[in-house]
This record gives structure tokens, sequence and C-alpha cells, in this order.
């Protein structure tokens, strides 16, 4: 145990450290001459970024952490204040609210102002209008539009990767050549791409480590720690490469040893029920929502959310000899990029290989992308796969829309019913 | 030959026709004849046109269907508009259809098209994914292999291969809609009460449902009639009403405002049929190449369309202006992410242009009026006061 704990520590630690050093980066960004460009998680450049060594910033994950340090209500209300609807997706509010308290980020650093605005809107349209928000709040900036195509068709076709490429080369590149006063080096952003593909095949060992039993982590509460670097400002670096490596090491030796998920409440002694979920996590109440899932012993194997920043487990890699060609891939295949059949396919597939008991939706006020379709969604599931299926609803980051004692009713019966579904299967395998 | 109250009571009528009986019926009278159902906002209609089909507008059940199943689709968190469609899609309404799309707006009518797909309906259900980059070799190549698809997808339905002549002739019928409509804004603009905003909008959301060919007739007529002076001017102040491009509001709600003192001089309800600015080129050998330049260099503005560089605000702010316009009624859908988090940019302009303005939310079904007409009366007042 105690091995198992000094090793578990060691790839934490190194994702505080890389996540430190980021921030002091980009708190001495003014200082080092180094060019800020603020982009979203879901289909990023960030090896192009790192190509021009500028220095990424994710408004999500700001907000994200907004969240987690219980600051979020106050910026969105201010958000509110200058006008901004109730309705509207929280994520942009929390950001802009950051934005008019001094943009001081997770770290209690200021984040510098961004030089560019990259709008890779893959898989959202609010993202659009956030920047258009942005845009105005910092006047003058530069702005590189890429639109990602929807996989509308459930595929990726030559016409969408030629239009992805072709905007790559005549108006991402100029712009951050012109930005950054570098020229673009296709070398170098080619050699990151080795990196991000031994990352990538590292990080699909890791989530396909729940298809043990019992499942050696929870691949959406911890998942979203693990996603981190390679969905942000990491992939493609020497970093997340060493990070994966210690994670998948850890990981490699709880399953030897047997053990449940770590949570921070204690190790999970009995994997009662194995989960798939679908939809972002709550913020807010992030420790409290994920306990009730430990108290009940509920582990989740495979989640949809750990899959905005890439579908890897579907075979997708960065590529080193098309870089410009694996980045136009990237960007349309990650998860809200996909159409709604493919989106059912892909969580039924879950729900068989992970060998799941359930299916449970959260579903987000603020995010249409996500939610809009998600009750039919729910409905061919549970008649694809036969399991029970649940549904919950809450924000990311607006505490309003979190009310821990509906939302723990709800799953306490949830849990019931599929307590008595087991219980119904046994007997029938006995009989 | 109608009169113009019997005209504009035949739009009101088809205008919330649900079961869009008169397109179907258009459709019966030859097995050539296909229907294509398209969501808000923009669709060239030109291209079904000229394939022998006709491009339905499906704006939403507003508040005349009672919505059974659609609920069950929906959560209570997300625009009432696409549980109306679903319900449409899941009764009778939209049988008969051959194809449907959906052009990109918002990600509830994203993955409404593929709900379509999974239940099933049309022969095909698109998301039509307008370019967001203007340059004719890059978004203009895109746009054009996307229309090229749904060209592809009548074309094996009913055989028909558009030449060039075709496409030609629907363009310059298009183009005549297009004048049309923009003439009877033109009068509304400074004799706003010859004909009403709930028959203008009656009159323009008609034309969804109906060949274009009819609509020109109908929208002829109406121009001819508005030629002369008739009804009386009141004392009431002229607003832009903004944010209505999805989701309709109900018919109560532009009453209220018409009725609390103010002239709808110019909106953005049927934003789809005056998107293209101007006449598309229609004496080309290569008719799909005017049609790709229209959407990339004469798009109205909305809040479909990444705006840098031709803000939206400075946009609506000329309108106002050009229009002479006492106010602006910001009016959107309640969840829509859209119209919403385009407001308080556009407000902001609006303060800084000096123009006043108010908002309201709505859902279609929205029943109650009450506020929203005192709310319209006391702006109209305070403008009225302070002018
Ligand atoms: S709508 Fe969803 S995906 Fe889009 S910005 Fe908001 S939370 Fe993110
Ligand atoms: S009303 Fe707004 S949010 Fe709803 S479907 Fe239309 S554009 Fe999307």
């Amino acid at each position: 145990m105690k091995i198992e704990k000094a090793i578990k520590e060691k790839s934490m630690i190194l994702q505080k450290e890389m996540l430190a050093k980021q921030f002091k980066e980009l708190s001495l960004a003014r200082e080092s001459g180094k060019k800020v460009v603020y982009t979203f998680v879901p289909g990023n450049l960030t090896e192009l970024i790192l190509s021009f060594d500028m220095l990424p910033v994710y408004p999500e994950i700001n907000a994200l952490q907004s969240g987690m340090r219980k600051k979020s209500a106050a910026y969105i209300k201010d958000a509110e204040k200058i006008g901004h609807s109730e309705d509207v997706c929280t994520y942009v509010k929390c950001d802009i609210g950051m934005m008019l308290n001094g943009n001081i980020g997770p770290t209690g650093e200021k984040l510098p102002a961004p030089d560019l605005l990259l709008l890779s809107y893959t898989g959202c349209f609010t993202f659009l209008k956030w920047f258009e928000n942005l845009e105005r709040l910092y006047p003058g900036v530069e702005v590189a539009m890429l639109h990602t195509p929807y996989q509308e068709d459930g595929k990726i076709t030559a016409d969408q990767i030629d239009y992805m490429v072709k905007q790559l080369r005549e108006e991402v590149i100029p712009k951050m050549e012109k930005v950054s006063g570098k020229k673009f080096d296709y070398s170098r952003l080619s050699q990151m791409m080795i990196n991000s593909e031994k990352s990538e095949d590292l990080l699909v060992k890791i989530l396909e480590s729940a298809k043990h039993k019992p499942s050696p982590i929870d691949a959406y509460f911890a998942g979203v720690y693990y996603i981190g670097p390679m969905f942000t400002a990491f992939r493609g670096t020497e970093e997340a490469v060493n990070y994966y490596n210690e994670l998948y090491l850890e990981i490699q030796e709880r399953i030897k040893l047997g053990l449940g998920p770590v949570t921070p409440e204690g190790e999970i002694k009995e994997e009662k029920f194995r989960l798939v979920v679908e939809g972002p996590p709550n913020w807010t109440n992030f420790r409290e929502f994920w306990k009730i899932f430990y108290d009940a012993g509920a582990v989740i194997v495979a989640s949809s959310y750990t899959k905005v920043g890439g579908v890897f487990d579907l075979g997708f890699r960065h590529n080193f000899r098309e870089p410009l060609e694996s980045l136009a891939k990237y960007c349309m295949g990650c998860y809200t990029n996909m159409n709604l059949p493919q989106r059912v396919d892909l969580l039924s597939k879950y729900v068989k290989e992970y060998q799941a008991d359930g299916f449970l939706i959260n579903s987000i006020k603020s995010c249409n992308s996500f939610s809009a379709g998600q009750l039919l969604i729910m409905r061919e599931i549970e008649q694809k796969c036969g399991v029970p299926v649940g549904f919950i609803e809450s924000d990311l980051v607006d505490p309003r829309y979190f009310s821990y004692a509906n939302i723990k009713n709800r799953l306490e019966s949830y849990f019931q019913m599929l307590e008595q579904r087991k219980i119904i299967l046994g007997q029938e395998t006995e009989a | 030959m109608k009169t113009i109250p019997e005209i504009l009571n035949h739009c009101a009528e088809l205008s919330f026709d649900l079961n869009f009986s008169k397109a179907k019926l258009w459709k019966s009278e030859s097995p050539e004849r296909i229907l294509v159902g398209y969501l808000p906002i923009y669709l060239p209609r030109e291209i079904v046109h000229a394939a022998g089909g006709l491009a339905v507008g499906i704006m939403g059940a507003g508040d005349r269907k009672q919505i059974i199943k659609g609920d069950a689709y929906y959560q209570s968190y997300i625009c009432h508009l696409p549980r109306g469609v679903i319900e449409m899609a899941l009764d009778a309404s939209l049988d008969h259809f051959d194809g449907f799309l959906f052009p990109s707006i918002c990600d509830c009518v994203r993955n409404l098209s593929g709900m379509f797909k999974i239940i099933n309906r049309g022969k095909f259900a698109r998301y039509f994914d307008y370019p967001q980059n203007f340059s004719p070799q890059v978004g203009g190549v895109f746009y054009r292999q996307l229309i090229q698809t749904i060209l592809d997808d009548m074309e094996k339905i009913n055989g028909v291969k558009v030449t060039p002549e075709m496409l030609n002739n629907s363009i310059s019928l298009f183009n005549l809609n297009r004048r049309l409509i923009e003439k009877i804004y033109s009068i509304k603009q400074n004799y706003p009460w010859r004909l009403s905003a709930v028959d203008t909008y009656h009159l323009l959301r008609a034309g969804l449902s109906i060949p274009v060919e009819e609509h020109n007739d109908m929208l002829t007529a109406v121009l001819n009639f508005l030629k002369d002076d008739s009804g009386q001017p009141q004392d009431n102040i002229r607003v832009i009403v903004s944010g209505s491009f999805c989701e309709q509001p109900p018919i109560g709600l532009i009453k209220s405002i018409e009725m609390s003192g103010c002239y709808i001089i110019d909106d953005d309800f049927m934003l789809g049929s005056r998107w293209i600015m101007g006449d598309i080129n229609s004496e080309t050998d290569d008719p799909l190449n005017e049609i790709v330049h229209a959407f990339l260099e004469r798009s109205q503005f909305s809040s479909a369309i990444y705006d840098v560089g031709n803000p939206k605000g400075k946009r609506l702010v000329e309108i106002a202006k050009r229009k002479n316009a006492d106010g602006i009624i910001f009016c959107a859908a309640s969840f829509c992410d859209p119209a919403l988090l385009d407001r308080p940019e556009m407000q902001k302009v609006c303060d800084e242009a000096g123009i006043p303005h108010i908002n309201f939310q709505f859902h279609e079904n929205t029943g109650q009026f009450k506020v929203i007409k005192e709310q319209a009366g006391t702006f109209a007042d305070s403008i009225k006061l302070w002018a």
C-alpha cells in the first residue's frame, strides 16, 4: 500500500509542477516577451502554438478552476450585471466575470491579456460568441478563425480536411507568424507530434485500464485530471510523455495489486457498480458530487467528457508525417464534433466493452453542445444495451443549478435500481 | 383576383399551417417534385427550386400546437423551437418531405439534425455548415462543395440534373422575391401604418411554404396596394425589432408591440428571406459561383456569422440611422445563446450611438403579453417625451 501511495503521488506532483510552471510563465509573459494565445480545449492547436514559442491560455480551464475555487458565482453575477442573460452558457459568463475582476488565474497570479484569439471552434457554436465578446473586451487584439466542420454525415471527408488545411495555411499560420514574429517551423511542429503520439498511446492505455475488474481508475472524476496535460498546454512536449509514463506505471501497479480507484475520500474498496457517464461534471461541488458515487461504490469506467479533446481510443493519433492534416483530423474528431448517431454508437460501445452495469447522463444546463439531444441518446442506449439508464441535471460553474439533495436522491434511487437488477440477474444465472 | 384582405388572410393561414398542406399538394401534382424542409435561418433556396423542389421553412410550432412528445426530448433549459420541430417530425406533419436541412446557427439545431437521422425522417437530413472563412479560395470552395452535396442528394431522389440555365432562372425568381420584400420594407419605413407588422409577418412567412412564383405574385399585389395611401398615421414611435431570427415570437407579442405605440419599421423575423443583400447575377455560365459569392460578400449581419472586422452592433446602428428609427427592441427567445450572447455588445453600441433600447425574452408559445405591452408602452412614451 505504501509503495502504491508513493507512486500515485508522483504523477500528481508532476502534474502540479507542470501547471505551476505554466502559470508562472504566463504571469511573466510580458517580461519574457512571449506571446499569449487564448484558445479552446476541444480541437486545440497546442503543438502549433508551442512551435511558435507562444503560450496558450484556455478560458474554459480558467472557468472550471474558478468553479472549483468557489469564485464562479460572483464572476457570473458580474457578467450578468453588464447585460448577459441568465440563460446562456455559464463558462462564458464566468470567464468574462474573471476578466472584469482583474483576470487573476487559478494560481493567484494575473493572467496576461491575449496577443491572439485563436478561435478553433470545434464542436460548440457558443465558442464563436464567446470570442466575439472577448474581442470587444480586448479591442484591437488579433483574431484567427479556424472553422472546424461538423461530422454531420458521421465521417471526416477529404473536402473537409482540405478546407481546414487551407485555413491553417492561409489564415492561422500567417496570423501566428505575425503575432509571434517568427517563421513557421514545419519540422519543429512535426517533431512535436512524435511526442503527441506517444502521450496519446499512453492515455488510451490508461483510460482502457478501466476494462479491468475491478477498475483501477475512475474514468470520469479522476479522468478529468488524467486528460489535463493532454487536452491543454502540454500535448507534444517531453513533459507530457513523462507524466503519462509515470501515470501508466502507477496504474499498472494498481492492477497488479487488484486495487480500485483512489478518490479524495480514500480508495474504493468494493466496486459495486460500473457506469458509463455522458456529459461534463459539475465543478462547483466536484468533491461532494464524487462522494455520492464513492459512497455507493459506483465507479465510472468510461465517460464521454474525457473525449472532448480527442477520441484517441477510436484510433486517431497526431502524425508527424502529415502534421497539418493531422491537426485538421484531430479538430474534427473530438467528441462534441461527432454527430448524434456517432455519439450513440460510441457510448453503446463503451457500455458493452467496459461491461458497465448502467449508463448515466449528467446534463449540463449551460451546454447545448452536449445537452441538446441527450434524452434521445439515453433512450437509444437503453434500447441498444438493455442497461438501466439514469439522468441528472446540474451546471458546470453556476452553483445555482447544483441541487445537492435533488441529485443525491436521484442517484440513490438509480443505484437502488442497479442493485435490484444485479440481484435479478444473479438469480437468473443461478437458475 | 383576390383582394388585399383576402391575400393577407390566406398568408396568415399559410404561415401557421403546420401540416404544410399547400406544399404537400404542390408536391402531389408531379412525381418529380420534392419537398426539402429547412430550419432557420438562411438557405439558398435557389438550388432546391432549380432541382424541381420546394424548400419549406420550418419555423417551429409557435403557440399553435400542443407539445405532447416534444417535451420528452428536451430539457427545460433548452429553447422551445426544437421541441416543436421534433413534435412535428413525430406526428404526420412532416410526412412526404424528402429531405431536411439544418443551417448552422447553434448546437441545438446542429444536434437536431442528428435526431432526425436517428428517428429516420426524410431521405436525407443534413447539417448545413456554412463556412466561417470568407475567402473565395477557402470558404468559397468549401461552400460550393456543400451545395453540391445537396444537389446530389436531390438528384438521387428525382433524377433532376441542375443545369446553369435552370439555376439562373431560379436565381432571377428569388432576386425578384428579395427585391419585392425590400420594397415593402422601404414603404413601411416611410408609411408604417399602411401595413401592420403582423400582416407583414404573415406575408413573408407564407412565402416559406409556397412556390416562389406564387409568393412573388402575392408580394406584387400587396406592393401595388401599398403604393397608394391607406390607413391612418398614429402618434407611434418607430422601432426595429432585433434578435428573433430563429425561434419566432408569437403573433400576440408582435401585435402587443404595435398596440403599445411602436411601429415596427424593420425586424429580423424572416432573416433568411432577406439574407442576401441585393441581386445575385443570374446571367452567367457558373451560377453556383454567384450564389457562393453572394453569401461570402453580401450576407446580412447575423448571430450565425463571426463578424470580425464588420461588427454587427455597428451594422444594426447603421440600419437604425438609415431608417430613422427611434429605438430598438431586442427580442430574443429564452435560452437562445446566439441571440443572447450578442445582446450586451449590441446594447453597448446602441448606447454609444444614443439609440434607446429595451429588451424582452420570450418563448414561441408565450401566452401573456401584459408585461411586454407595458414595457413597450413605457418605452414609446419615454421616447415621445424626450424626443
Ligand atoms: S456551450 Fe458547452 S462546449 Fe460550448 S463553451 Fe459552453 S460549456 Fe463549453
Ligand atoms: S432559438 Fe436560438 S438556441 Fe434555439 S434553436 Fe434557434 S438559434 Fe438555436
